[in-house]
């Protein structure tokens, strides 16, 4: 959409790569901000996301009601490729939005299901509990949302299934070292 | 100080999740994007990314059947039929380092890890439109210089060979541009 005339494009050929160098096709998008204009993108859809706020809870249910019945079909056919991925998704989907939606407790747990999903050698062979007890958490921290002083108590839910599944997680993969790195590496989510 | 015009850009949004979806629309639609395609899957966005030409693509990783990663590397085709060289946003919740790597070797522009905030998303958006990146072309890799501060490189140096010539431009970035 960009309007730009062709322009050349440059490549500079080396012996195993070559550079190619593209005038910059967006280059015209760019415009020099007066020192007197005040309007601020950011803060303008800052503000727009807190107007969609209003329907956050509701699907943060949705979200979690699919987790649920992907939980339910993983318990009913086993932990079939198809099972697993589906319930991974589930979780994958609340761990990256439920701190947009407000709800950033559920958001641990549903990361912390991830990496069982994700590290764990055998899935059948991970105790039923530790499953049960990550999804009831990000149902329950989803329909007490509104108690404020369940906030603290869903931060502490969270952070205790996180360390049991990392304790699991390390003595399950003792011996497959490339998953004992990516289990012990740090997140690159900005803590702010 | 600048300020990207949204309203002469294009979008290509592709995530499964019809929420982020809508966070992803609104928030793109306050910075002033008027023109914002949407995709809930990565064979559909291919098919959208040779239709509407979008200026930049941004993708979530994660989806069935075609994910995010498989659409950056048929995007990232010198010889496909559409344009190459369009920036990729990969939006995700995948939230470790070697992810990064991985999303970067198949060409990806921007890495933003989930949870989505406004700021960070325009940060991202004003980079690739301020400061896009050389192309670079191995038998490997195709897309944006992996080496964000090639002055300041420390890691092995897997590039051999000195400058030999500058080739002409080949038919392909000629649709390239055409299509732009």
């Amino acid at each position: 959409m960009a309007k730009n005339k062709p322009a050349p494009i440059e490549i500079k050929a080396f012996a195993d790569h070559h550079v190619i160098t593209q005038p910059n096709p967006l280059r015209k998008v760019l415009r020099r901000m007066a020192e007197t204009d005040l309007d601020d993108p950011v803060a303008r859809a800052e503000k727009a996301l807190a107007g969609l706020s209003g329907e956050f809870k509701t699907w943060m249910i949705v979200e979690t009601d699919r987790l649920a019945a992907a939980h339910a079909a993983a318990l009913k056919e086993g932990f079939t490729k198809a099972t697993s991925e589906e319930l991974f998704r589930a979780a994958h989907d609340i761990k990256g939005d439920a701190a947009t939606f407000g709800y950033p407790s559920a958001g641990i747990a549903a990361e912390s299901l991830c990496r069982i999903i994700e590290h764990a050698p055998d899935l059948g062979k991970v105790p039923a509990e530790l499953i049960n007890h990550h999804i009831n958490a990000i149902e329950a921290i989803v329909r007490e949302r509104t108690k404020l002083d369940t906030v603290a108590t869903s931060n502490a839910l969270s952070r205790r299934l996180r360390g049991i599944t990392d304790e699991y997680l390390t003595h399950a993969n003792r011996d497959r070292p490339e998953h004992l790195e990516a289990i012990l590496a740090p997140s690159i989510v900005p803590t702010e | 100080m600048f300020r990207i015009d949204f309203n002469k850009l294009r979008f290509l949004v592709c995530d499964d999740n019809p929420h982020m979806r809508r966070i992803l629309r609104t928030l793109l639609h306050s910075f002033g994007a008027r023109e914002v395609y949407e995709a809930e899957d990565g064979a559909t966005a291919l098919e959208m990314y040779t239709h509407y030409i979008p200026d930049i693509v941004i993708t979530d990783w994660s989806m069935p059947i075609f994910d995010g990663l498989e659409l950056s590397q048929m995007i990232r085709q010198p010889e496909s039929k559409g344009n190459p060289f369009a920036p990729i946003i990969m939006l995700t919740a995948h939230s470790e380092k070697r992810r990064v790597t991985v999303a970067r070797d198949a060409g990806v522009t921007e890495f933003l890890a989930k949870p989505i905030s406004a700021k960070a998303l325009y940060q991202r958006i004003m980079n690739v439109v301020a400061n896009p990146r050389p192309f670079i072309k191995t038998k490997t890799y195709f897309g944006p210089d992996r080496r964000r501060n090639t002055a300041a490189y420390i890691g092995p140096e897997r590039r051999v060979g000195g400058e030999m010539e500058v080739l002409q431009q080949p038919s392909l970035l000629d649709k390239a541009r055409s299509a732009i």
